[in-house]
């Protein structure tokens, strides 16, 4: 915990704990609504591999970028922490 | 060695592993009972939740499923595992700080009232009852195929397997049989499916064959996969008939019932802190994605090489001399239909029906076609023999489908016993209980449990609609749990009155319409917005959003102790006891 008199900004810590949480969900839903989904049709002209690119999302590419957005999530959240002084 | 000999040695092999872990892993507290005393390791317990996670129907269905469905299994791919970063981001880390044992413990504690308590309990018991009784009728269905074992027998030997280790062991025991289990159900998916991808695409990693060209040809392999399937009259691989609303309504209905299962969110509260609780759910992901990515290559691999090897081959029906049959066939040209096929005929999850009597097999879509059974679990199952694998990987496969299933059942079982020892017991009805009563109660609960699991798997083929009601499970945790978790963390404001109206709302709005058009009219033109049952939690999550908000903004806010207590369980290592929050039990503090 905090040393005597020092008075952790829990509201300042918060906000940017928000503001780092939607800007992920926002990339989470466009992987998977997005790409996998909504604009499926117009990311199949594309391909990787052999693949179309739209229905590679929604079949594989979107997991890989589901686990790359959690362990990002747990460094930026270590890394917010060791600066509001938080004991994570 | 023959095939039985392989498929005992592995079954029975595991089946004491389990054992002998469960002998090790005893309880001897309700900490340690409920929540595994608090200091797993976080990526065992990524292992361990992949093991809750994926169950027999992860297991072996979903490949062979995503094979028929193409483009439309992608739902199914998505939705079990984006709901993994709603609960890494939204849930489980201030659920580990909030230090409790239950899910209905927050909803009560949080919202400050039995009733709420109360209706999460009963959603808690619900959704697991529903995923329990088909995990049950997998153990059955495996030991029945394939040790010749009756149906009824197979589930009792599954029963007491479970019984021993989730009774003595509780939360403890369950999570190191779960990281034995993810070790052979994963080494058993892996294996066939870089034999069949070296045979399809000539590239051993399932994940870049997936994207490779077809071996020896110059052409993509699922761009030969959508040509072949359009040829034979079927839909083209790549694309699907439902409705893009639908499919991005069920990918939600899924991926937000993910996040608001019982038996999922528990395995957070056995980390030490809410930081390990998200590293946690990221190498669970992890763990899941190794099976999740190769999933929808073994399935357009199958799908492809069943065409190309069954499809317009000579039928031999004696199979007494089927090597010679076989290469007399060859020699005038032919194609002999393959011998996994006929083994596999035995078990009844294959037919044909010869009915234009040429010998020769036609698979199409359509009334001409031939194939007249081709069951979806398949496609995971014969994998071996199809890659012409040696007899133990066969017996392997076995026993990752009752590690599967026996896994997640166990995980169930202890949503079910602590809802019922901790929830309704020790927290409602009898709240001076001591911790060794409360443990006893704990055990014979569990004991209970499991037997009416084992009941109820035993019926499911007399009822036959288990696959119809897990569409109940994911959006009744979608629709009715999920939404007041969020709004319990995310928003101070959110009170008891709120809360209680928002979980009714999704509970009874999600029952009626799920029952309603799976069991009154089945009629898909009636569907509401062409939303079909399975993707309609995700409707009603964001009514059951709505109506707890109004609700809330029109009573009083909550006491200040409960507000003082959701300041805290954003703060991970702050979080202190607050009067009317913590009454009940005190809260375990991060070590």
């Amino acid at each position: 915990m905090s040393e005597p008199g020092y008075k952790i900004d829990g509201k300042g810590y918060w906000r940017e704990v928000i503001r780092l949480t939607l800007s992920l969900l926002v990339i989470w839903f466009a992987v998977s609504y997005g790409a996998g989904i909504l604009f499926r049709d117009l990311l199949d002209n594309l391909s990787i591999g052999g693949a179309p690119l739209g229905f590679w999302f929604a079949q594989n590419g979107s997991i890989y970028v589901f686990v790359g957005l959690i362990f990002y999530y747990c460094r930026a959240m270590n890394r917010l922490e060791k600066k509001y002084g938080v004991e994570g | 060695m023959g095939q039985d000999f392989w498929t005992y040695f592995w079954v029975v092999g595991t089946f004491g592993t389990y054992i002998a872990i469960a002998l090790w892993a005893r309880a001897s507290s309700t900490d340690d009972f409920y929540v595994a005393g608090h200091d797993v390791h976080p990526t065992v317990n990524g292992m361990a939740t992949a093991a809750d996670w994926m169950s027999a129907a992860s297991f072996l269905s979903m490949a062979g499923l995503i094979a028929f469905l193409g483009y439309g299994g992608s739902v199914y791919l998505m939705g079990w595992t984006g709901g993994y970063v709603l609960l890494a981001l939204l849930l489980a880390p201030f659920l580990r700080e909030f230090g409790k044992f239950t899910v209905p413990d927050f909803v009560g504690d949080r919202y400050y009232s039995t009733t709420a308590r109360l209706i999460a309990v009963i959603c808690a018991l619900f959704v697991s009852f529903t995923y329990i009784a088909g995990q049950m009728k997998g153990v059955g269905v495996a030991f029945s195929g394939f040790l010749g074992v009756e149906f009824n027998t197979g589930i009792m030997v599954g029963m007491g397997i479970v019984f021993v280790y989730a009774v003595l062991g509780g939360m403890k025991g369950i999570t190191y049989t779960q990281v034995a289990q993810y070790c052979v159900l994963i080494f058993a998916y892996t294996v066939p499916a870089v034999f069949i991808s070296l045979i399809v695409t000539g590239n051993p990693i399932p994940q870049l064959g997936f994207i490779s060209d077809v071996r020896g040809e110059d052409i993509s392999m699922l761009g030969k996969l959508n040509t072949v399937v359009t040829d034979l009259g079927f839909q083209e691989y790549t694309q699907t008939n439902k409705t893009t609303f639908d499919i991005f309504a069920i990918t939600g209905a899924l991926m937000f019932g993910t996040a608001g299962l019982p038996h999922v969110i528990i395995r957070f509260f056995t980390v030490s802190s809410a930081g390990a609780a998200r590293v946690s759910a990221g190498w669970a992901l992890v763990f899941i994605a190794l099976l999740y990515t190769t999933a929808p290559a073994v399935a357009s691999f199958a799908r492809l090489n069943f065409i190309d090897t069954v499809n317009e081959s000579t039928y031999i029906a004696d199979d007494a001399d089927y090597e010679t049959e076989a290469a007399a066939i060859v020699a005038a040209g032919g194609k002999p239909t393959p011998k996994w096929f006929k083994d596999w005929e035995k078990t009844g999850l294959l037919g044909i029906e010869d009915k234009n009597g040429d010998g020769v097999i036609q698979y199409r879509a359509g009334d001409d076609n031939e194939v007249t059974k081709l069951d979806r679990d398949i496609f995971v199952m014969a994998n071996p023999s199809i890659a012409n694998l040696p007899a133990w990987v066969i017996g392997l496969v076995v026993a990752g489908g009752l590690a599967a299933a026996l896994s997640t059942a166990a995980g169930l079982l202890m949503v079910i016993s602590s809802s019922i020892s901790h929830d309704l017991c020790r927290r409602t009805l009898f709240k001076d209980m001591s911790d060794k009563d409360e443990l006893r109660v704990a055990r014979a609960s569990a004991a209970g449990a499991v037997v009416l699991a084992g009941i109820m798997g035993m019926n499911t083929a007399k009822l036959g609609f288990v696959a119809q009601v897990v569409a109940f499970a994911f959006g009744l945790a979608a629709a009715s749990l999920f939404p007041v978790i969020v709004l319990g963390i995310f928003w101070k404001r959110m009170n008891r009155e709120g809360a209680i109206a928002s979980m009714l709302t999704g509970l009874i709005s999600t029952f009626s319409y799920i029952y309603y058009f799976k069991f009154v009219n089945t009629d898909p033109a009636d569907w509401w917005f062409g939303v079909s049952p399975e993707g309609i939690g995700f409707l009603f999550m964001f009514l059951s959003l709505a109506v707890g908000i109004v609700v809330a903004l029109v009573t009083a806010p909550p006491p200040q102790d409960i507000q003082d207590l959701v300041e805290d369980i954003r703060v991970p290592g702050a979080r202190k006891s607050h009067g009317i929050a913590d009454e009940g039990m005190a809260p375990v503090p991060a070590e």
